[in-house]
């Protein structure tokens, strides 16, 4: 965990940096309030919460414009809250109701919106990896500049499938951006104990694609460093490697008791290397915010997410007949 | 002591070619390694080198011969000083089994390799000897085209070829992908003629990974794109069985209706020839199984060309399991602008009160030739081809056996969890008080495919058992 404060002045205005603040709060809210709902049996099964590392996606969604493409695994509520789709939507898929983003049969893990580019949600760890490269195909078969940011973890990054993606998107030069959010801990077997070497963002030297490892904690790196890749992809010159350093403060999903690190890490970088916290300091010694436009910005979030909860815990259930819905497509899907 | 040069097998299914050039003539002196001449499979124009040294005696099989069987002596290798024998040239392809050839297998694969004649005997078992049945003397009680239109020849392969290119004409979202479909012109041949005409950027070769350009199809078709993936055989497509199955076939339902698939997944399945275990699996009742998926398994060009163009235009993505052995046999494909044929609807090649006899793929071979062995012995059977697996015309099976009474399934894949059992479970629930006997599942052995061609033959289904099963289940 580096997190080490910028000594120079950031180049960010202070409109910039308050979106980032209140984008990053309304995940950590967004999280807490699921988590507590989860305790009261409203949300069943998996449940992994982005907690700790709101600045990856904030900071990268920063530098998307329209028509640009996200895909990431299984922990990724924070992934859609950034890219503007509903919260009410995500916390009813969560509570399993027809309100949901999947109309509640897709759960926690699987949610998806075409209208925001947002391509899941996907529970099988890598998978994604190659999808990812699969819509990036997309952009240069329509000859766009769009590019997709495909988000997996320090684990999925030992998956066969990211190399044999890593070998197409360099070969065929598809504008991907792999986000390997790197937060120490494949489940609960921590990266010195699962990958061979320190360094991931150096595995796509094998096949000329570059990487770099950036300070996950702190949004505003994630930003210039997501600037550098998304440039480097829509100028046609192919994938680009973020390796984010960041720190998950909850278990893998509810029921991890995270037992395979201790207290005082996750208390260390809580107080130390937060993001939020960061940003928080920044806007005040700049003097871009004072304490009560702050107490503003975290009432207008507490309130859109209890919106939110409100909204999860009256939807009805999904009708009885959606069993046999969509299970296929009977008209041709105009995605494109 | 002069050697005979045989026609050489040189694919695991070719049963004939077209000398299409002699590199040498009559007086040359060769040794082992030259390249004596040119030959034109199925697949591809292979050269053919010399086994043996000695001097060419007697060219007997002129270039440019069409139909050339394996097996036939095209050649006559002679000693220095050494005449040609009167008898040179009289060896026939069918008697040669005994015959010892350097065999040579480099990489295994489903690729160009040099066959033993030996094979000759397997090939009269399966490959070769089923033909199909002849359409015009078929009973189609519901035909796919117009009574008036024409009809030409055309083989498996021509038809694939034919219902893609007609699709990425119509549609410049369709493109196709997997490995050697471009440069190679498909492993198996299938995509002659579509670098050429649709360009690098739609006919893409892919590197040898098909877990990670599985996902890149998916990924592209959720992104609006309709891909055809191409595995060079369904065997490898185990590595990526998991975008198959965990992202095309159920993220429509997990995204709430959001997020179609429209994608089409095709190759050879089942058994070729002498291709072993790992090369000659069906995945017919895997893929069955799995709600999300089409599932597609063509038995007549006229079905190749027909479901394939239907797959393609489905918003939904299709499992299309085609058969090496099929894609050279020819059968009737109507001449027709747009011929499309629907999932879902099964087809009746032959008419039967005396039996039921449901199959798909190539199990159809069998029960077709089956079928008209027992009517030489009085046995009318019905002959079912379900074309598809999912979705599946339980109502045609049901109405047959409702009227037959009786019924037996051929399929060429595992007996367990089988297509077979499936309907023979179907068949008794839906129609339980219909039925006169047990229903009756033929299907491959319980093993995994032997290579020696005597355990293969017996690995396979065959129509003897098809015999045997409905002289079980007719009592007779």
């Amino acid at each position: 965990m580096a997190a080490k404060k910028p000594t120079k002045k950031p180049n960010v205005s202070a409109d910039e940096l308050k979106g980032f603040y209140r984008d990053m709060l309304l995940i950590r809210r967004f999280e807490e309030k699921a988590g507590q709902l989860y305790g009261m049996g409203l949300i069943g099964g998996f449940c992994h919460l982005y907690i700790g590392q709101e600045a990856v996606v904030v900071g990268l969604e920063a530098t998307a414009k329209e028509g640009d493409q996200r895909i990431t695994t299984y922990r990724d509520h924070g992934h859609m809250l950034a890219c503007g789709m509903d919260p009410k939507g995500v916390m009813a898929e969560l509570t399993g109701r027809e309100g949901g983003y999947s109309k509640g049969k897709g759960g926690s893990m699987h949610m998806f919106s075409k209208e925001k580019e947002f391509y899941g949600g996907h529970g099988i760890v890598g998978a994604n990896v190659p999808l990812g490269a699969g819509l990036a195909f997309v952009n240069n078969y329509r000859d766009n500049d769009h590019v997709c940011f495909t988000y997996f973890g320090d684990g999925a990054a030992n998956q066969g499938q990211v190399y044999e993606t890593f070998n197409m998107a360099a070969l065929w030069d598809l504008p991907v951006i792999f986000v390997i959010e790197n937060n120490k801990y494949a489940m609960g077997t921590s990266q010195t104990r699962s990958t061979s070497s320190k360094d991931i963002h150096t595995r796509g030297e094998a096949f000329g694609i570059p990487g770099e490892t950036v300070d996950g904690m702190d949004v505003i790196a994630v930003r210039d460093a997501g600037q550098k890749a998304v440039e480097h992809a829509r100028a046609g010159k192919g994938p680009y490697i973020l390796e984010v350093m960041t720190y998950r403060y909850r278990g893998h999903s509810m029921s991890d008791p995270a037992k395979y690190r201790t207290r005082e890490e996750v208390q260390k970088v809580r107080e130390k290397s937060d993001a939020i916290e960061h940003v928080r300091e920044l806007l005040l010694s700049g003097k871009h915010a004072t304490e009560e436009d702050l107490k503003a910005i975290d009432k207008e979030t507490k309130e859109i997410i209890n919106e939110a909860a409100d909204f999860a815990r009256e939807s009805p259930e999904p009708a009885i007949e959606e069993l046999w819905t969509d299970i296929y497509a009977t008209e041709t899907p105009q995605n494109a | 002591m002069a050697t005979e040069i045989l026609m050489p097998a040189l694919s695991p299914t070719m049963e004939e070619g077209t000398l299409a050039k002699w590199l040498v003539k009559e007086g040359d002196t060769v040794k082992s390694g030259d390249i004596m001449a040119e030959i034109e499979t199925d697949k591809a124009t292979m050269e053919f080198e010399a086994v043996d040294e000695g001097i060419i005696g007697k060219i007997l099989i002129e270039e440019g011969t069409e139909g050339v069987k394996v097996n036939t002596a095209i050649a006559v290798l002679v000693e220095e000083g050494e005449d040609v024998p009167e008898d040179a040239g009289k060896t026939e392809a069918a008697t040669s089994d005994d015959e010892e050839k350097d065999e040579k297998s480099e990489d295994g694969d489903e690729e160009e390799t040099t066959s033993a004649p030996d094979e000759q005997e397997v090939k009269a078992a399966r490959a070769a000897a089923p033909d199909g049945p002849d359409p015009k003397a078929a009973a189609a009680p519901e035909p796919d085209w117009p009574e008036d239109t024409e009809i030409r020849q055309q083989t498996v392969r021509e038809a694939l070829r034919d219902a893609m290119a007609e699709e990425m004409r119509r549609d410049d979202s369709v493109f196709l992908m997997g490995e050697e479909v471009a440069e190679y012109e498909g492993a198996y041949k299938i995509t002659q003629g579509m670098l050429d005409e649709f360009g690098a950027k739609r006919v893409v070769d892919t590197p040898i990974t098909e877990h990670g350009f599985a996902g890149v199809g998916v990924g592209a078709a959720f992104g609006g794109l309709r891909p055809i993936v191409e595995f060079m055989t369904w065997n490898f497509a185990m590595q990526a069985i998991d975008q198959i199955i965990n992202s095309a076939a159920k993220t429509l339902y997990m995204s709430g209706g959001q997020m179609g698939c429209p994608i089409v997944f095709r190759g050879p399945n089942g058994a070729a020839a002498r291709v072993a275990a790992q090369h000659s699996q069906d995945y017919a009742a895997w893929y069955a199984q799995v709600p999300g998926l089409r599932v597609v398994m063509p038995y007549s060009a006229s079905d190749y060309k027909g479901l394939m163009k239907t797959a393609i235009r489905d918003p939904n993505p299709v499992v299309f399991l085609e058969n090496e052995i099929l894609y050279g046999r020819s059968f009737d494909v109507p001449v027709m602008e747009d011929f499309t044929v629907p999932f879902g609807k099964a087809r009746i090649w032959r008419e039967g009160a005396d039996v039921t006899i449901v199959s798909f793929g190539i199990g159809m071979s069998y029960a077709m030739e089956a079928a008209e062995k027992l009517s030489e012995n009085g046995i009318e059977a019905e002959v079912i081809d379900l074309r598809t697996l999912r979705p599946l015309d339980y109502d045609t099976v049901i109405a047959s056996v409702m009227k037959t009474n009786r019924c037996v399934t051929v399929e060429e894949g595992w007996p367990v969890a089988s297509i077979g059992n499936h309907l023979s479970a179907h068949i008794m629930t839906h129609a339980f008080d219909y039925l006169d006997a047990p229903v009756l599942n033929v299907t491959g052995k319980d093993v995994p495919m032997p290579y020696a061609a005597n355990l293969e033959r017996l690995a396979l289904i065959s129509t003897d058992e098809v015999i045997e099963a409905v002289r079980q289940v007719t009592y007779r």
